[in-house]
């Protein structure tokens, strides 16, 4: 397999609703993407999208639909869809694109538009209960989140407030965030935990938010990355699980998909010892406990531990080992495809160095992006170094 | 973002310049109508409703039963020996207390979804349904409960055959 380069990343604004459509979203953060490494979409020979369910959008087939916001006219083109973890599911289609040899220009671009379905964007994931044995129940998005949040409490004795510190941390770096929703330097956990109750143990404060908004990022093989950038970021490591779709037949404690994407990712990037060998993390956190039961399904916390390392502060953006620097799904915004791929390029930017008022300190070697979904069961996982 | 561009496209909309028609917007509706098969596994689960009990699925190469009963085990792939009556007992792994809708419309009176593993079945091996009678305060994991079915007369071959769960006294 060929060596695979992150070289160029644009990201659009995320907010609530967006007067631009998917298209234009994805053509603004695709322009930018290749303008940040002096390119043109001639240079782009593939053109890999991500891009969540149809059912936000009411659109059928929404990748030939978003395809020339895209840039993918006249050129291979492929999307790929993973719910919640497509967003780092798509580079690394990308990424294989390129490893294969097939291709030596590659872009990937994330895009969602969760606003438009009304009267809330909660009314499209309803398909994702079975149709005949759950959904005559008239359950909710929420019911899932909730009922996985109190077993993993109630499995290692966590408390709302352990959980409610993730929130606080993540709005709080994400005040430094440009493009960031939801940032809010001054936010306490007696805000959180004061939020209005939606589905006991999930308050307001423990949710992301709908939102609107697009990522893109260009993958180059190894000799036409050097030729680009004196800064390649590579992606040492790539890795992928499915768990079973009955999901009331599994453990809800522990994320046991994310650990076994996590192998695969750290076999391929040789990392032994992740604890120590990766220095940036940006786990999935669309809600609030899902950064710590994803930190321990990555080996990167003992099982029940995770909060002890954000009451530390080892999870600070200047702590040991800092986790959602970029200010998350929770600070930042959650357009689900376009909000995985915002913490891949949060590693480009962090590991060049440019990622001015968010710069974690001590000059990072080597980052992991995870991100989780359709029915609580996909892990994916892409690991950056430089 | 990065230090390197100054520029952020993206325009935030608020919700009352679309209702006050300051942006234009196209409004439709879509119609979805399906009919689902029930396929051999889900139709025994179906039937054994209507029948009062709850059906689980047996493998025995890997001696493992399961609920919602399939007719193959992800473990080995090999198609199950049987479909079998279960208890309609079970232990909460887990609950919430929900206060608003799908479409996120306040509701005073929390329901109460909950995974429930269901007595006979493999460890973990549970369905979601919602507890009743019950004060929402004393839900608990681990508690013992059992199924509250319709009448006889009034089941029709569907989950909601069972009606919910309520505290088990034993």
């Amino acid at each position: 397999m060929r060596k695979v380069a992150v070289v160029g990343a644009g990201m659009t604004k995320f907010v609530r609703r967006a007067l631009e459509t998917g298209k234009e979203l994805a053509w603004q953060a695709s322009s930018m993407a290749l303008d940040s490494c002096e390119l043109t979409m001639d240079d782009i020979e593939a053109v890999c999208l991500g891009t969540a369910p149809d059912a936000f959008d009411g659109v059928h087939m929404n990748g030939e639909y978003l395809s020339d916001g895209a840039g993918a006219f006249r050129k291979p083109y492929m999307r790929s869809y993973v719910g919640g973890g497509t967003g780092v599911f798509a580079p690394i289609q990308g990424w294989y694109h390129v490893a294969s040899g097939m291709f030596d220009l590659v872009l990937v671009v994330a895009e969602e538009k969760m606003s438009s379905y009304y009267p809330h964007a909660q009314g499209a994931f309803l398909t994702i209960f079975d149709h005949t044995t759950e959904r005559p129940l008239k359950p909710n998005l929420l019911w899932i989140f909730a009922l996985e949040m109190n077993r993993y409490m109630q499995t290692y004795g966590i408390s709302k407030e352990d959980i409610a510190r993730v929130a606080v941390k993540n709005k709080r770096n994400a005040a430094d965030h440009p493009s960031a929703l939801l940032g809010d330097a001054d936010i306490t956990i007696e805000d959180v935990l004061n939020s209005e109750v939606l589905a006991w143990p999930v308050n307001r404060l423990d949710v992301s938010p709908v939102s609107d908004g697009a990522v893109a990022l260009v993958l180059a093989s190894e000799h036409v990355a050097k030729r680009l950038t004196d800064k390649p970021v590579w992606i040492e490591g790539v890795g992928w699980n499915l768990d079973t779709a009955y999901w009331t037949n599994r453990d809800l404690a522990y994320p046991r998909y994310v650990e076994y994407a996590a192998r695969m990712a750290y076999d391929m990037a040789g990392i032994k010892e992740p604890r120590k060998q990766i220095h940036i993390v940006e786990p999935y956190d669309p809600f609030d406990y899902k950064e710590l039961h994803h930190l321990e399904g990555l080996q990167l916390a003992d099982r029940g531990q995770a909060p002890q390392l954000v009451a530390d502060g080892v999870t600070s953006r200047d702590g040991d080992m800092p986790v959602c620097p970029s200010g998350g799904l929770l600070g930042v915004g959650n357009p689900i495809a376009a909000a995985g791929l915002m913490k891949v390029a949060e590693l480009f930017w962090q590991l060049r160095g440019e990622a001015g008022k968010r710069q974690v300190p001590g000059t990072p070697k080597r980052g992991l992006a995870q991100a989780w979904g359709d029915l609580m069961q996909v892990g994916t996982v892409v690991i950056l170094g430089r | 973002m990065s230090d390197q561009i100054s520029n952020y496209p993206g325009t935030s909309l608020s919700e009352s310049q679309i209702q006050d028609g300051e942006v234009l917007s196209f409004i439709d509706k879509m119609q979805a109508d399906f009919a689902w098969d029930t396929g051999q596994a889900i139709s025994s689960y179906l039937d054994g409703f209507k029948q009062g009990y709850i059906t689980g699925a047996y493998c025995s190469h890997c001696r493992k039963t399961v609920v919602p009963p399939r007719s193959v085990c992800e473990w080995c792939f090999h198609e199950m020996d049987h479909y079998l009556p279960l208890a309609d007992t079970g232990t909460v792994n887990t609950f919430s207390l929900c206060y608003v809708t799908w479409d996120v419309q306040r509701i005073k009176e929390p329901e109460i979804p909950a995974v429930i593993e269901i007595d006979g079945a493999s460890p973990l091996h549970g369905i979601m349904h919602k507890l009743g009678e019950i004060e929402p305060a004393n839900v608990t994991i681990g508690m013992r409960v059992q199924a509250v079915w319709k009448p006889p007369e009034l089941r029709e071959g569907s989950i909601t055959d069972i009606l919910y769960f309520k505290p088990l006294e034993e």
